[in-house]
């Protein structure tokens, strides 16, 4: 009996310590929560109370903590990943709503939706150490692989704007489609991909010469154009396909990179907006806002094998990168 | 069409338009009358700046855009008395270098100045005039509306109550002309979408004061007066575009029944309540800049503005001529914090948008409603489609 007790705890050790158990954190700007999916079993393992409207959310490099912008309390909160509470605050500025860090993990860039603003913060210090004043309704944040260009999108303005990180100015700006939400860079650095929720299309830009070089369009048999809103964009990390989340579409659009044709589109929750990948990159995750849940994709199936109910209106999905 | 139409105009209008070497300045000149309607709410009452502070506000977020383009923009504001010439503030404001006009005028005021502006390459954005005939028979090809129609209202309206299956209305109605405009385009919309007015009746103004010290009183007893022995109805639509009595409809109806129209359930493309689809980042800007809510009318003349932005950014000119050219192309869209983008219509330069429905506190819900099915777009469910326009550009 005993033996089969002890044996029983050593084998769930060795194996289930094996099992991808990776944690995955759900912004539920509604319910003003993060939902903790535990990506062996894909259910909520923990509801972290956090601050009004949360929104972006990722995980610092150093894999210590999860960030997550509080848009209505005008902070970043941050989770401590060892307990899983609210354990400090970033000071973000104004209506924080989106950021993403530098290379090093050491500088935040946050994008303020209110204000027209991108501010710069030093995470170790938890101190603001400039701005950026861009276009109207900044969005959309990414910085190149190399980490010598930060983009800001701006909703309302419909450009990308391009951001020396180390000057804090603004060297160029590409307009795109109405209502740029998302920006992602190629894994090689060779392209920027931008989404625009409005105007229903992806622009690939060259980030050299600053130019759109083509336009990702999408169409979905038996649906009409204006619930196809492309909003979040993931590119696996071998940089062959592309993930593109279209809104109230309710669905995902599988890209490929190199010829930048649409390969399928996969039906997962109502109004998906942002996703993440689980760090051995086999499935995609996604936020639904208005089913409430998370739809999980097998990325080398290219099916949705799984949908966990979280809290209300998720938003966004944080993941470890490894 | 009428592009061909447009290429004719302009080829036989000169247009003065002076592209600068470095960076481009885009006047914009705004119309509206000095006097303001009396309502029977007090909090009701418009703002003296009611449609130009949107203007404005659509006039920086321009120009925070045009910064990183070298594109400035700037509005140049007259307001109009009852029996001032809208032809000649017209021509003055042509002779100061202005092409693109903004409008909060009456009907008839609106056409006086478009057809004086359109000897002068003038283009014109109606951001106030609700009126059916503006977009049939005397529409413009020099004035594209901003502001819904009337037909935009009441179907937008008439999709909620049927969905509601609230397809029984006792219609009210004023007794002013445009109440009576109103009535039409209800009337219309309930033969479109299958309700059934059960009975009509009139409501007469018969002048007097809106503030009193004792009214409410008197109020109380008329409301219920005025509403008993109609036939059943599951919904009181009231058409009072001259705010006279429907505001005094909620909570006095002889039977307990809902208001939807002038009060109650309204139509409408902006309320301050509005927080949806980016929304609530448009309100914050107004109210700090403004320190009042934002009104339609605001919103109407905002998105003119921002038409004129979007399609300048794009084109890279402040010609006139190239700008409408954009604004009409299959490019052209304008993101207004309606979930969808916004487009022209061909046959009568009618904005496209979606209709919100609000009770004074909150957005009850947005039209069209799931279900109204159209071809082309849902949008063109909403108002005068293709197939019944009696529109012809000129």
């Amino acid at each position: 009996m005993w033996l089969r007790f002890i044996l029983g705890i050593a084998l769930a050790l060795l194996f289930g310590g094996q099992a991808s158990a990776y944690r995955a954190y759900v912004a539920n700007e509604k319910s003003n929560t993060v939902s903790l999916i535990d990506t062996d079993t894909w259910k909520v393992v923990k509801t972290i109370k956090v601050g009004q409207r949360p929104r972006g959310i990722a995980y610092t490099k150093d894999q210590k903590y999860v960030l997550v912008a509080c848009g209505d309390d005008d902070t970043i909160q941050m989770i401590d990943t060892s307990t899983n509470t609210v354990s400090d605050t970033l000071p973000s500025g104004p209506d924080p709503e989106f950021f993403t860090a530098s290379p090093d993990g050491k500088i935040l860039y946050v994008a303020n939706e209110n204000d027209n603003t991108v501010t710069i913060i030093d995470i170790a210090r938890r101190a603001q150490i400039g701005a950026v004043q861009v276009g109207v309704e900044p969005e959309g944040m990414a910085i190149s692989p190399d980490g010598k260009i930060l983009i800001n999108t701006s909703e309302t303005t419909n450009m990308a704007h391009f951001i020396d990180p180390a000057k804090h100015e603004v060297v160029a700006s590409v307009l795109v489609d109405q209502r740029p939400r998302f920006a992602a860079f190629t894994p090689d650095g060779s392209e920027l991909w931008v989404s625009s929720e409005v105007g229903g299309t992806v622009s690939v830009i060259d980030p050299v010469k600053r130019v759109v070089t083509q336009k990702i369009e999408f169409a979905i048999p038996g649906m009409r154009p204006d619930p196809i809103q492309p909003v979040g964009i993931d590119i696996t990390t071998d940089g062959k396909l592309a993930f593109i989340a279209l809104g109230p579409a309710n669905h995902v659009a599988v890209v490929d990179v190199k010829t930048h044709k649409v390969i399928k589109y996969l039906l997962v929750g109502e109004r998906v907006w942002h996703m993440a990948f689980t760090p051995d990159g086999k499935y995609l995750l996604t936020a639904n806002g208005v089913s409430n849940d998370v739809s999980v994709i097998d990325v080398a199936a290219l099916k949705v094998v799984n949908t966990v109910q979280v809290g209300e209106l998720p938003w966004g999905i944080a993941m470890s990168d490894h | 069409m009428l592009r061909g139409f447009w290429i004719a105009v302009f080829l036989l209008v000169a247009i003065s338009a002076a592209p600068a070497a470095d960076g481009l300045n885009v006047k914009i000149g705004y119309l509206g009358t000095a006097d303001k309607t009396e309502t029977i709410s007090l909090i009701a009452m418009p703002a003296a700046n009611d449609g130009v502070a949107g203007a404005e506000l659509a006039i920086d977020d321009n120009n925070t855009t045009g910064k990183f383009l070298k594109q400035s923009f700037s509005l140049q504001e007259v307001l109009l008395k009852e029996n001032d010439d809208p032809a000649a503030a017209v021509a003055k404001l042509a002779d100061s270098g202005i092409s693109l006009i903004v409008t909060d005028l009456p009907a008839g005021m609106l056409l006086k100045a478009a057809d004086a502006g359109r000897q002068r390459g003038l283009f014109f954005f109606n951001a106030g005039a609700t009126d059916d005939r503006l977009r049939q028979e005397d529409c413009r090809a020099n004035v594209i509306h901003t502001a819904p129609s009337r037909a935009m209202l009441a179907d937008g309206l008439a999709q909620y109550l049927v969905w509601k299956h609230w397809t029984r209305w006792l219609l009210v109605v004023g007794s002013h002309a445009h109440d009576k405009l109103f009535a039409d385009a209800l009337r219309r919309s309930a033969t479109r979408f299958g309700a059934q007015i059960v009975q009509q009746r009139e409501f007469k103004d018969t002048g007097g004061a809106r503030r009193t010290d004792s009214g409410l009183v008197q109020i109380q007893s008329q409301i219920p007066l005025f509403t008993q022995s109609a036939p059943d109805y599951d919904v009181l639509v009231a058409a009072d575009e001259s705010q006279v009595f429907a505001d005094y409809m909620p909570y006095r109806t002889s039977q307990p029944r809902p208001v939807a129209g002038s009060a109650g359930l309204e139509p409408t493309t902006w309320d301050p309540a509005f927080d949806q689809w980016g929304a609530i980042q448009l309100q914050s800007r107004f109210e700090k800049k403004f320190s009042r809510w934002m009104t339609a009318l605001d919103m109407q003349a905002w998105m003119a503005v921002r038409m004129v932005g979007e399609a300048v950014s794009h084109a890279n000119s402040d010609d006139a001529k190239a700008i409408l050219k954009y604004m009409e192309g299959p490019d052209f869209a304008l993101a207004a914090f309606k979930g969808r983008k916004l487009t022209v219509r061909d046959w009568d330069l009618q904005l496209r948008q979606p209709i919100l429905l609000a009770d004074g506190r909150t957005v009850v819900s947005v039209s069209p409603q799931e279900g109204f099915l159209h071809q082309y777009s849902e949008l063109d469910t909403l108002g005068i489609d293709r197939p019944e326009t009696k529109c012809k550009l000129k």
